[in-house]
């Protein structure tokens, strides 16, 4: 999560939603006019070679570490590729790839399978709890360190202090504080008289504690993000409106909320983007269980990929294929519905 | 110019490539055996566990005292990690191991894949005539073999002979004999009797088989987890917990376990000889004399463990695979052997190495080496360390109640049929 995060707050921080759109408004602009085009082409390449240049490392980069995989996936995802077929060289022995073309016959297999939809299911409700709840508290938190009292830097400094733990050292961390028989938290509750609660042991408790450490380690990115938001919008408003006798509540709901959007917006389809994809937390905390109670879709394509033997390349292509149809229909429908409330991107 | 360069570049690249191939083979005969005697790194990726990798890693390092040439860079990779590892640096060749240490389990999955080297064929020879035959069935694989057999176990029940004495118990002897006894223990102490496996379904098997049943019948190619008997053996592990009998954990069960049992807050545990190393180092078994080992308590139809086990294999693309096959070698000598037993209580896979008075006077062998006389013996088949992990799911979710035994069973016999195609 933390390295994702550190460049996103930058932008949403900022408040800047519009600048990349902005640009990439622009550069689409300049795609189309070479498309129509054609002998302005060479034209273009002659004027702004310098700007071509410029972006071929990006390009390349890209390509490599993103467009050949993508591309690689989708490929695998149409075949009946395992490790028992594709091509390998170990040592003196050369093996042929003897995988072949099979259509969509993954996606059916799939897709018919009711494993899938249990999946899916839960990562929805996984993901809407999470967004949902890492939201309302970085706002809280957000808007009670709006403010000028002692301590301030302290209390932003502990408060983002989740988010410069590596993930998985917080992760393993809670994991020994949620241990039912060991743990710190059963210990606290046993000194209160409460018996032990089977953190990770049972499938709703499960669930719950999942779903607790995601928010606690997404906090501090929705706060910090928020923040940013939050000082951007004019204290002349706030001015404006007290001396209109606005109460606390009015100021929050008419000036705050709708000068908090696009920061909001933003955060919110990144949080749901990372939180549908959480990995680390839900594998290195509960491993999908108890059984496979946790487990979300991202887990489930590791658990085709690397569990089974032979590992089955074309079954978790599919199933990476799956979700990113998911994150991209979520985004182009989100997308949507922002622009017909009259938001620029 | 520009294409120049790139052609210039190809070239130079398909050169390197050439040396670098043809160094290999040089290396490979040449290097190794130069003066017939061996050199170069052998890496070796080891699974054993905390209490056991120290001894472990001392003894691989002691090879350079025969060869000095060669370096032994000892790794320690963490077992429930490591057929994942192994897999990952086998198929991508980088940074791979020479030698690993497998589970039983792996081997023939592993050579299926074509990631193993085959035994030199006088090793082969050696294993056949100096191995018990069911750790040498274990290395191989349609008829090869493709590892030595290092140690072998099986499961037994581990007692607190205080805490059972206490309460006026004897070892069980079946799980009605057990329910009984952890009643008495709890009644006398408070503590809970039994410490059963939840979060891992090699801890199914001694009930499957207790049951009469087992998970696949490999010659007639049928699953047989979903039968009646594999049904009854998922009431069996979900009754031991709601009796009070036994207590479980769905995470973090190694750990809990040896916890439980190494404090005296369980009286009982389900467990082989890989844990009485870390188990001695609890406070309940400073005296070595109060930690009592019996056979698994059987189920309504026999008494029934699996037969378990590490075996040393050597990477098909390992650079030096003469030192490779000399290390594994060294590694189950019988010196070595007889040492792992006098350390660490872990049985040897020689025969001879039981006439052996450092191995004979063990405690821990005498209980263990009828008990692995006795052992079920897993079919070596290379899906079989893959049936594990479906089968953890419905094992769990069947011990802590999120499933009752008999859909637990059918999903676990329909995820093996995935894994297992065309099979019945």
């Amino acid at each position: 999560m933390a390295a994702h995060t550190s460049q996103s707050v930058a932008k949403a921080a900022g408040g800047d939603g519009e600048d990349p759109v902005a640009a990439r408004g622009r550069s689409r602009r300049t795609d189309t006019a070479t498309a129509r085009n054609d002998g302005g082409v060479r034209r273009a390449l002659a004027t702004h070679w310098y700007a071509w240049a410029m972006i071929a490392p990006v390009v390349l980069v890209l390509g490599v570490i993103i467009g050949w995989p993508l591309a690689r996936g989708i490929y695998l995802s149409l075949t009946d590729a395992n490790e028992r077929n594709v091509g390998r060289t170990i040592g003196a022995n050369h093996i042929e790839a003897t995988y072949k073309f099979v259509g969509l016959d993954n996606y059916a297999d799939v897709l018919a399978d009711p494993v899938f939809l249990q999946r899916l299911v839960w990562t929805v409700v996984w993901t809407v709890l999470c967004v949902s709840i890492t939201f309302t508290l970085g706002l809280a938190l957000a808007n009670m360190l709006n403010r000028e009292f002692r301590g301030r830097a302290a209390y932003r400094m502990a408060l983002i202090l989740p988010w410069a733990v590596p993930g998985f050292v917080s992760v393993f961390a809670w994991r020994f504080l949620f241990n039912r028989d060991s743990g710190i938290l059963n210990k606290i509750l046993e000194g209160g008289g409460i018996s032990a609660v089977p953190w990770l042991d049972d499938p709703t408790w499960a669930k719950f504690s999942v779903v607790a450490v995601n928010v606690w380690l997404g906090v501090p990115f929705m706060m910090v993000a928020l923040l940013g938001g939050l000082q951007s919008i004019p204290g002349e408003l706030y001015e404006a409106a007290e001396m209109d006798g606005a109460t606390a509540w009015q100021r929050f709901r008419h000036i705050t909320l709708p000068g908090l959007r696009s920061v909001s917006m933003t955060v919110i389809l990144l949080s749901t983007i990372w939180t549908f994809n959480m990995f680390p937390v839900i594998f290195l905390l509960t491993r999908g269980g108890p059984g496979d109670s946790t487990e979300i879709l991202v887990t489930q394509a590791f658990r085709e990929a690397f569990v089974a033997s032979p590992r089955d390349f074309a079954g978790s292509a599919t199933w990476g294929v799956l979700i990113l149809a998911l994150l991209m229909i979520f985004a182009l429908v989100y997308r949507r519905s922002l622009r017909k409330q009259g938001e620029v991107w | 110019m520009r294409r120049g360069i790139a052609a210039t570049a190809l070239v130079a690249t398909l050169a390197l490539a050439a040396t670098a191939c043809g160094g290999d083979d040089k290396g490979a005969a040449g290097e190794t055996k130069a003066g017939g005697e061996l050199s170069g790194t052998v890496t070796w990726w080891d699974t054993s566990n905390d209490a056991e990798k120290a001894s472990f890693q001392k003894i691989a390092e002691a090879f350079t005292a025969k060869h000095p040439k060669v370096t032994v860079k000892y790794v320690n990779v963490p077992y429930g990690d490591a057929q994942n590892k192994v897999k990952n640096a086998f198929s991508s060749g980088s940074e791979a191991p020479d030698v690993i240490r497998a589970d039983v389990g792996w081997v023939a999955d592993f050579a299926s894949l074509g990631y193993l080297d085959e035994v030199p064929a006088e090793t082969a020879k050696k294993v056949d005539a100096e191995f018990l035959p069911q750790a040498a069935a274990s290395g191989k694989f349609e008829g090869k073999t493709y590892a030595v057999p290092q140690v072998i176990d099986t499961l037994g029940l581990f007692y607190n002979k205080k805490m059972l004495a206490d309460a006026g118990v004897q070892p069980p002897k079946t799980l009605e004999e057990l329910k009984t006894a952890a009643a008495a223990i709890k009644a006398k102490s408070g503590k809970a009797g039994l410490y059963l496996r939840g979060d891992d379904s090699y801890w199914f098997l001694p009930l499957i088989y207790g049951e009469g049943g087992d998970l696949v019948d490999a010659k007639n190619k049928t699953v047989t987890v979903d039968n009646p008997a594999g049904v009854k053996a998922f009431k069996t592990a979900r009754d031991l917990v709601t009796s009070g009998a036994a207590i479980t954990n769905a995470t973090d069960g190694w750990t809990n376990m040896q916890t439980a049992f190494k404090s005296g807050e369980a009286a009982m545990m389900i467990n082989g000889p890989w844990a009485v190393a870390d188990t001695y180092a609890g406070d309940q078994f400073k005296d070595k004399a109060n930690l009592g080992v019996a056979a698994v308590p059987a189920g309504s139809v026999k008494a029934g463990a699996p037969q378990g086990g590490h075996d040393l294999a050597v990477y098909a693309g390992s650079k030096n695979r003469a030192a490779a096959h000399a290390f594994v070698e060294y590694m189950t000598s019988q010196d070595v052997q007889v040492q792992s037993t006098k350390e660490l209580s872990l049985l040897p896979t020689r025969t001879a190495a039981y006439e052996q008075p450092d191995v004979k006077s063990s405690e821990m062998v005498q209980f263990f080496k009828p008990a692995v006389d006795k052992a079920v013996e897993r079919a070596w088949i290379p899906e079989n360390g893959s049936l594990f992990e479906p089968l953890k799911v419905e094992y769990t979710k069947a011990i802590t109640g999120a499933s009752s035994p008999e859909d637990a069973a059918k999903s676990a016999g329909v995820e093996f049929r995935k894994i297992l195609k065309g099979w019945k």
